[in-house]
């Protein structure tokens, strides 16, 4: 090999561009968001801007699953929200109610992606209408379980989970690292994994060198489920109750693709990383928290929100301007 | 002379109503180097699909060490030892080198890939292909054509094939590629490799093959020694089909007219290397060479859709500059392209027969934004007239057609806007004898009305029969020009293949 050292780091770089652009973009935001803040850079406000972030971060995981395998899912929000509802009723009691509280409300999650996987994978529909209307399911069954909101939660697991580990580390960011490591990295790098992404880049080529297609997918969605679960399991933690919210289901959804694409994410599919999905919705959350601290009116998040996010993706399609066969603009 | 490793006999094929392979035999040895030759068409692929588990025959028997075999996937012809290289097709774009080399059957370690011997693998393969200036860790995107075609070799050769096939597997090689390649090749000839070995190129075959064998119209013809035949004569087995009188006669072009297309010296990156050609109005100018040999950029340019195309095109003798398919559509230029693949590239299958025909030419059946849908379905009327599309109802959508009846509708919508040059890209392929009838009247009713015409066909008949000059292209430029009498299939073949050009020229003509 006449290729040293060097080589072998540009290819990594490359591979990783877009969760280190991710990456860069968070931590810009971030730095001056904190050099900013009153109370500058504490635990405190670490904890407080890791809290706000973990929902979204767990949903853009789930939807980076699928996205990876050139898919949608626009059920993520409401199976967030109907874990919520379910974990209102069952994460109470004693240590090991509330724990196989935990255990149901996941398991929850984890059928409903694969509720998803099945009816687009066998039942060949497409992904997005399928994902719309197993979310109005979704919702449904969480409007049942609550009505209205109320209901309760294990409230000093809550109060863990929530706080910070040796008074430093909060505890949503290490829950979140964990899950990284126990889902995502195994994902990634086992024969499913890999048949996502060929899935995604090309499935054609992927049938044709034999892979287990249909299992990867249905892997995707299914963990997709889960981890939205995750992510409804810490609303309840936040808010000690289960609210069948229907505009904060939908936006989780949407933001949620936000999330991705930041991430470095290709909605193609075959491209991107959970990692960069998480560091897309950690970035995303701050843009609303750089207007607090500069002391804007709220009413101009909404804007400001969207003419960043319009800024990130510009600097992923720029590669696009020099295709020199126009057709491949359509492929 | 060893016992065959694979044999094949009798084996048929047909698709629908249309026979790719006939009763064809093929026994194939180890350690030698088998050419299987042909022109387009004449189920070179077809066998090559069956042999590699791709498709099943209808009929026929494959025996391998002597014992009947079938393969109902490529998988199970992989476990059985027959890999094929495929052109480009079967690389994942997304992953890298390394992961691509490994993909069907990845190495693991606690059920997650072992990226470490991943690697080693990948390298070892690399190397035995002779590319070891391929990064294992670089994206296949990232590869240009040549490299991906040496690591497609490189993914055959990590699955230790007893047969390995490779179907034009030089077509996107340079010279010190494919040296290289045939090194290998000859490598894994003395290490008793069975190979099957597709090109078009004959000087490849002369310098590699042991045996060969010729197929046409789905049949094979003859099976000989490497060596015994001279080019001529193989040329002489792979003519051979029945002539019949579908082609409208020609009525001579008038020198005199001036060129209303003329291309000096185009290029295109790699692919299309200083194309000069003219064509006058009235003219058909037709494109032949083997697949895959430029033509299809050629017209891609013409009509704009190409960047960074360098030389120049004149129109009524003013130099344009064509960046678009719209603006190569205005009137100024008035180029139409009738495109290759219908379902795709030419027709709108949802929408309805009327939307289809009138969308190239919206501007003149509307004022003001607005479509005058009178106008519009005058227009359409007239269209379905002409080109006899039968079509029930003019709102019906247009996938509802026959497949002969929808090719006439992509050719059709860009005669609403009456274009003086109009570009084909293989129009026939896929349709029944009697559209192309058709179809070759029409061509020649629009070239007496005026129009010049820019003919790419994959089928000679069809270039001789129609054609007033044929522009036969190799490796991206024009390699001859040929004209009357000189329009022939021993011609065409000869130019095509690159072969004693002058030797043909003098041949008898057919």
């Amino acid at each position: 090999m006449n290729t040293g050292k060097v080589g072998e780091w540009q290819f990594r770089y490359e591979l990783h561009k877009g969760t280190l652009l991710a990456a860069a973009l968070f931590v810009v935001m971030f730095v001056i968001y904190v050099s900013n803040h009153p109370a500058g850079f504490t635990p405190n406000v670490v904890q407080t801007a890791s809290n706000k972030a973990t929902l979204l971060a767990f949903v853009a995981m789930a939807q980076c699953l699928v996205v990876i395998t050139a898919g949608i899912d626009l059920s993520v929000g409401m199976v967030l929200v109907l874990c919520n509802c379910l974990a209102s009723w069952l994460v109470v009691g004693t240590p090991l109610q509330t724990g196989f509280g935990i255990v149901a409300v996941l398991a929850a999650g984890l059928a409903c992606g694969t509720l998803n996987g099945l009816i687009i994978i066998f039942g060949r529909l497409q992904p997005i209408v399928t994902t719309i209307a197993t979310s109005a399911i979704f919702f449904g069954l969480a409007l049942l379980l609550r009505p209205t909101p109320g209901g309760s939660v294990n409230e000093t697991l809550a109060d863990v989970f929530t706080s910070k580990m040796f008074g430093v580390l909060p505890t949503s960011l290490i829950v979140l690292a964990a899950t990284i490591l126990l889902v995502w990295i195994p994902f990634s790098r086992s024969v499913y994994g890999r048949a996502a992404y060929a899935a995604g880049s090309s499935e054609y080529a992927a049938y044709m060198s034999g892979m287990p297609l249909k299992r990867a997918k249905l892997l995707a969605y299914a963990l997709a489920g889960l981890l939205s679960a995750m992510g409804g399991l810490y609303l309840t933690f936040f808010s000690y109750t289960g609210e069948a919210a229907f505009a904060s289901g939908n936006a989780y959804t949407l933001y949620s693709i936000a999330a991705v694409v930041l991430g470095g994410v290709s909605l193609a599919g075959g491209k991107g990383s959970a990692v960069g999905a998480v560091f897309g919705a950690l970035a995303f959350r701050t843009i609303g928290d750089l207007l607090f601290v500069f002391d804007l009116d709220p009413l101009w998040q909404p804007l400001f929100q969207g003419i960043v996010l319009m800024l990130a993706i510009g600097i992923g399609s720029i590669g696009l301007a020099r295709v020199r066969n126009r057709l491949e603009w359509f492929q | 002379m060893s016992e065959p490793l694979l044999r094949m006999e009798g084996i048929s094929k047909r698709y629908g109503g249309v026979i790719a392979l006939n009763e064809a035999d093929i026994a194939i040895r180890p350690g030698a180097i088998h050419a299987v030759l042909g022109e387009n068409g004449a189920g070179k692929s077809t066998l090559i699909k069956i042999m590699a588990g791709v498709t099943a025959p209808d009929d026929g028997r494959m025996l391998l060490d002597g014992k009947a075999v079938s393969f109902s996937s490529p998988a199970m012809a992989n476990a059985a030892g027959i890999v094929s290289v495929f052109q480009e097709l079967s690389l994942i774009p997304d992953l890298s080198v390394a992961d691509n080399i490994v993909i069907s059957n990845p190495p693991t370690r606690f059920g997650m890939i072992d990226r470490g011997a991943q690697r080693r693998i990948a390298e070892e393969a690399l190397s035995r292909a002779g590319a070891v200036d391929i990064h294992p860790s670089s994206l296949v995107k990232d590869l240009p054509l040549s490299r991906r075609q040496m690591v497609e070799i490189a993914k055959a050769l990590a699955r230790s094939p007893r047969l390995m096939i490779l179907d034009e597997a030089t077509s996107a090689l340079s010279k010190s590629d494919v040296d290289k390649v045939f090194s290998v090749l000859k490598r894994l000839r003395s290490e008793g490799l069975a190979l099957v070995y597709i090109s078009h190129r004959m000087h490849e075959i002369a310098e590699l093959a042991d045996d060969c064998t010729v197929f046409r119209n789905g049949r094979s013809i003859e099976s000989y020694k490497a060596g015994t035949k001279t080019d001529q004569q193989v040329v002489e087995l792979m003519i051979g089909r029945e002539y019949k009188s579908v082609f409208p006669a020609k009525p001579g072009v008038e020198i005199s007219r001036p060129p209303v297309l003329s291309c000096s010296g185009l290029c295109w990156g790699d692919r299309l290397t200083d194309i000069t050609f003219d064509a006058r109005p009235g003219e058909i100018v037709g494109v032949g060479g083997l697949d895959g040999q430029g033509q299809r950029e050629l017209l891609l340019a013409l009509f704009g859709v190409l960047r960074d195309v360098r030389g120049e095109v004149r129109i009524d003798g003013r130099s344009v500059r064509l960046t678009s398919p719209k603006e190569a559509k205005s009137q100024a230029t008035s180029i139409a392209l009738i495109p290759e693949d219908r379902k795709t590239e030419g027709l709108m299958l949802p929408m309805t027969v009327r939307e289809n025909l009138s969308i190239a030419a919206l501007g003149s059946v509307s004022r003001k934004g607005v479509i005058d849908r009178g106008a519009e379905a005058a227009c359409v009327g007239e269209l379905l007239k002409l080109l006899a599309i039968k079509a029930a109802n003019i709102d019906m959508p247009v996938s509802s057609l026959s497949g002969g009846n929808q090719q006439k509708v992509v050719i059709a919508k860009w005669l609403m806007n009456r274009p003086r040059i109009i570009l084909l890209n293989d129009p026939t392929r896929g349709i029944d004898v009697g559209t192309k009838q058709e179809i070759y009247q029409l061509l020649r009713k629009l070239a007496d009305g005026g129009a010049a015409i820019i003919f790419y066909s994959t089928d000679y008949d069809e270039l001789i029969g129609c054609c007033d000059r044929v522009l036969v292209m190799y490796d991206g430029t024009i390699a001859s020009m040929l004209e009357g009498d000189n329009i022939n299939e021993r011609a065409l073949i000869g130019s095509a293949l690159n072969i004693a050009a002058k030797q043909v020229e003098r041949g008898p003509t057919l």
